[in-house]
């Protein structure tokens, strides 16, 4: 091999594959082209101003209504970190609403700032020990993730609803309201918890070995343990922050419309968490994680919810727009379809040589038989791994 | 004058080869001028091979060496820059391995590549299910698997799910489904790494079998005395060059390993290493007083003393792997005392021993020890981090600087801290796993079969770095399945046997001191595992 042909070696994967590697860039891709999209239906979505002492504006909006998500993705991000899932928070953030508003509605005098002390440290408390169930159900007893949660996830509505008697609570506490609806330094205050929790956790997890301890116990549990590493107390940990993040979004939540709705609060808060979470680059496999993807993938689920009102997609196929919408990124993160989708454009070159031919015979069945657009990538990646598995 | 009937004398000797006349006949599989490069990497270059009907064929070579890139071309996964595949004479040149397959050529991995939840018939026959009306018919299905297994002489219900039978019937599925296409050629990479002695020689009796109904058998192993127990004939390979071709018969172990190797024998590989001086009057590092598990290990008594390293002997099963899991804490005793440096352990478990300064290499590399998706770096550190807490943890230069200086002196490849560990061969997963252990200095470092499956460069390094070890006062506890090797490094020899520890001998005791122990007063099954590693070094 020639000098330069080790030069080009070098050069190749330089710059391309690096952006093209990077976890972040299609979801940050698919973010700029909703934004893209949403200006040019509305020119003035972009803008931003200062009302007195607040600031408004649509992308604003969508920090504010998205910090719930972003705070459940922050918890849900550590606990799929560790190979776990957590489906209990939509019920914990009822919960936690449930709780707060209950305590508050019952205090001797419901409008004060002592009775929204009192009533949001008891549903963080409550959470601190729903956290501890889950952590507990999923370390010490060893019960898979998704069926640990699933218990509080099904159970945990119907708690809410005992709390609240069935009724929506009502409350009218100008503190618990500052924490869903107030203005601190010109931004709302649930977009300045959720970015400072976020911050918080990269760099407690970052800056110091716990998002090693994370990560390791993540990937392998066993081979952490015989290290030296306390698996299960890491295991613990995570359950509970994340019931404490669904917590603290519970308050958003109710805080915001000064009402705890057992049924309704946080209804599929779990989904878009998840959903963030995997946008973001998060493996479900566990293993390493990435809060700067969760925080794009949040943005991403938030600004699409907001896309399907400000273009006017119908009501009842919205959640259909939303669902092609997050398939796209999907395959567009996939080197799998990525690299099907190029060696497609490459094939009447290669059809050629002996070598194409046969080699893609499977892929081209399908192909043709699949239509246009992004169809057949789906049927071909199932084909080619067939293929691969026989053997 | 190594022969396979000396090497394992409780089988019927292997019928011996002169009258299957090999290197007359033409070869059904060849291999000629074959290269092939990967970016910056030439891979194979001009390798001649000729595999032929009715012989088991061993490729050797240490890892890197090009076998499995060979086996890939022969297959049709690589296509080669250079050089033809003749099956039969003719130039083939295989699209995909399926199309190898239907050409009779199959191929079973060394991990087996099977699903657990279908079961054996379908296994079998995935894919090429008989069927009747357009539907799988399961009877036939059942009834053609059951054939094939009973031609194997294999005993298992072709209706029950697969992954209900040991690891070593699974093996067997697998070589059946390369052969219920009346395979001409049959390849296996690695079939033996997870089988225990009784299962491998039940693996080589359907292996001679199939050579004596006239297929091309290509086995790949690490296990010496397994090549020269089943081959007939062998191809060396040494980076990516044809080096040897050989009759199993007319070849040394020392011949051979000298050609993989490519250079002369280390001192540790050709003679006892000097061991230091005794040890046994300094007080013991590690104490253990009637530690036992009920179903694990009965209890024993054992002192290993600084500087020292005491090898386990016995047999797959017989309570090595258990002893060693209870000095760690990985497994809870329920019975007896252990102390460390002449304190009681009190605290059971992982944490408490590697405070005490107890390190501990599982067996299973990949399910215990590494944690594939993180880098070098990191599994390097994650013991000593693991002890410091999370909350302090160590410099950035602190680190770049111990791994470093790890990498260096295990030689690790590529040099790189940033390299996933799952992307690094055997050898240097292990290197990394010790690595880990001898950051944190322990006073005593556990090994339980460090060697297994690594090749042979990296086994040198490694029975070299034990040596070093106990002479820089690491007490050092060592499991090995080859006796030779335990012999050859360890001052002194716990024997088990049956999960008891049975004696302990000096460390110059022979290799018949040890059998004979195991052996004394019952069943003859025993002799398998030991046998070929210590009768093949005693005469080479």
């Amino acid at each position: 091999m020639s000098a330069q042909q080790l030069a080009a070696e070098e050069r190749g994967p330089g710059l391309v594959a690096r952006a093209t590697g990077s976890r972040l860039l299609w979801p940050v891709l698919a973010l700029v082209a909703l934004l893209v999209l949403n200006t040019a239906v509305n020119p003035g979505f972009l803008s931003v101003e200062v009302r007195g002492d607040r600031l408004y504006g649509s992308l604003v909006d969508i920090l504010k209504n998205g910090a719930p998500v972003l705070l459940v993705a922050v918890g849900m991000t550590l606990v799929i970190a560790t190979r776990g899932i957590d489906l209990s928070v939509g019920a914990v953030v009822a919960i936690a609403g449930a709780v707060a508003c209950t305590s508050v509605a019952t205090a001797p005098d419901p409008s004060s700032p002592s009775a929204a002390v009192v009533g949001m440290s008891t549903a963080l408390a409550v959470c601190v020990l729903l956290g501890l169930w889950n952590g507990f159900l999923v370390s010490v007893v060893g019960i898979q993730p998704i069926i640990a949660t699933l218990v509080l996830m099904t159970a945990g509505r119907g708690i809410a609803m005992l709390i609240t008697d069935a009724q929506i609570i009502t409350v009218n506490n100008p503190t618990l309201n500052a924490v869903g609806a107030g203005f601190v330094l010109l931004l709302p205050v649930p977009i300045l918890i959720s970015v400072g929790v976020l911050v918080a956790v990269a760099l407690l997890t970052r800056r110091t070995a716990l998002g090693l301890f994370v990560e390791s116990v993540g990937i392998n549990p066993e081979a952490s343990r015989l290290a030296g590493l306390r698996s299960r107390t890491i295991l613990w940990t995570v359950y509970v922050f994340s019931a404490l993040c669904a917590g603290v979004a519970g308050l958003m939540i109710a805080a915001n419309v000064n009402a705890a709705d057992a049924n309704n609060a946080g209804l599929w808060i779990e989904l878009d968490a998840i959903l963030a979470v995997v946008i973001g680059g998060t493996s479900l496999a566990g293993g390493r994680y990435s809060l700067a993807g969760t925080l794009v993938g949040a943005m991403v689920i938030q600004t699409l919810t907001t896309t399907v009102y400000s273009i006017g997609v119908p009501p009842e196929v919205s959640l259909v727009f939303k669902a092609v919408v997050v398939i796209l990124v999907f395959l567009a993160q996939s080197p799998q379809a990525r690299g099907l989708l190029v060696r497609r454009r490459r094939r009447p070159a290669a059809a050629g040589s002996p070598r194409g031919g046969g080699r893609r015979a499977p892929g081209d069945g399908a192909g043709s038989s699949g239509g246009t657009g992004s169809t057949p990538v789906r049927e071909d990646a199932p084909q080619e791994h067939q293929e691969v598995g026989r053997a | 004058m190594t022969t396979p009937e000396r090497a394992a004398p409780q089988r019927p000797p292997t019928p011996a080869a002169p009258d299957r006349g090999p290197d007359q006949r033409a070869p059904v599989l060849a291999a000629q001028g074959l290269s092939i490069e990967f970016p910056g990497v030439k891979a194979l270059q001009e390798v001649d091979f000729r595999l032929l009907p009715g012989e088991v064929h061993a490729l050797m070579g240490e890892n890197g060496a090009g076998k499995s890139t060979l086996i890939k071309c022969l297959t049709g996964v690589y296509r080669p820059t250079a050089g033809a595949v003749l099956l039969d004479g003719r130039p083939v040149s295989f699209s995909r391995p399926a199309a190898a397959q239907e050409a009779g050529v199959s191929t079973v991995y060394q991990e087996v590549n099977l699903c657990p939840n279908l079961t054996v018939a379908e296994n079998i026959l995935l894919g090429r299910e008989p069927r009747r009306l357009g539907m799988v018919d399961g009877r036939a299905m059942r009834a053609r698997a059951a054939e094939v297994l009973e031609g194997m002489g294999v005993r298992a219900d072709p209706g029950s799910a697969l992954g209900s039978h040991p690891i070593a019937v699974q093996q067997l599925v697998a070589i059946a489904r390369a052969i219920v296409v009346d395979a001409r050629v049959l390849i296996l990479d690695e079939p033996t790494s997870s089988l225990d002695a009784d299962e491998v020689e039940e693996l080589f009796r359907v292996v001679r079998a199939q050579r004596d109904a006239g297929t091309a058998i290509l086995f790949v192993s690490h296990f010496l005395e397994q090549v020269f127990a089943v081959s007939d004939r062998m191809t060396v390979l040494r980076n990516g060059q044809l080096v040897g071709e050989h009759r199993t018969s007319g070849t040394t172990r020392l011949q051979l390993v000298g050609e993989m190797l490519g250079r002369e024998l280390s001192a540790s590989d050709a003679a006892p290493a000097a061991r230091g001086d005794d040890a046994s009057d300094r007080e013991p590092v590690l104490r253990a007083r009637g530690l036992g598990r009920r179903g694990g290990v009965e209890p024993f008594d054992l002192d290993v003393h600084p500087g020292e390293v005491v090898g386990l002997a016995g047999l797959l099963g017989s309570g090595r792997t258990e002893l060693v899991r209870l000095l760690f804490g990985a497994d809870r005793p329920d019975s007896g005392t252990l102390e460390v440096g002449g304190r009681r352990l009190r605290a059971r478990g992982p944490r408490a021993a590697v405070a005490a300064g107890v390190a501990f290499s599982s067996e299973d590399r990949r399910a215990e020890g590494v944690v594939g998706d993180l880098s070098v770096r990191d599994n390097m550190v994650l013991a000593l981090q693991a002890s410091r807490g999370w909350a302090r943890p160590l410099p950035q230069r602190a680190k770049d600087e111990l791994v470093e200086e790890w990498i260096r002196r295990l030689d690790l490849r590529p040099a790189s801290p940033d390299t996933l560990v799952r992307n690094l061969s055997g050898g240097n997963q292990q290197k990394v796993l010790l690595a880990r252990w001898l950051i944190t200095r322990p006073r005593v470092l556990i090994l339980d079969e460090p060697t297994r499956g690594i090749d042979i460069g990296a086994k040198t390094q490694i029975a070299d770095l034990v040596l070093e070890l106990a002479a820089g006062g690491t007490a050092v506890v060592l499991i090995s399945a080859e006796l030779e090797e335990v012999l050859r490094l360890a001052h002194r020899v716990v024997v088990m046997k049956d999960r008891r520890k049975i004696a302990e001998l000096p460390g110059d005791c022979s290799f018949d001191d040890v059998m004979g122990l195991i052996a004394r007063s019952d069943d003859d099954h025993a002799h398998h595992e030991l046998a070929p590693a210590g009768a093949e070094r005693r005469t080479a």
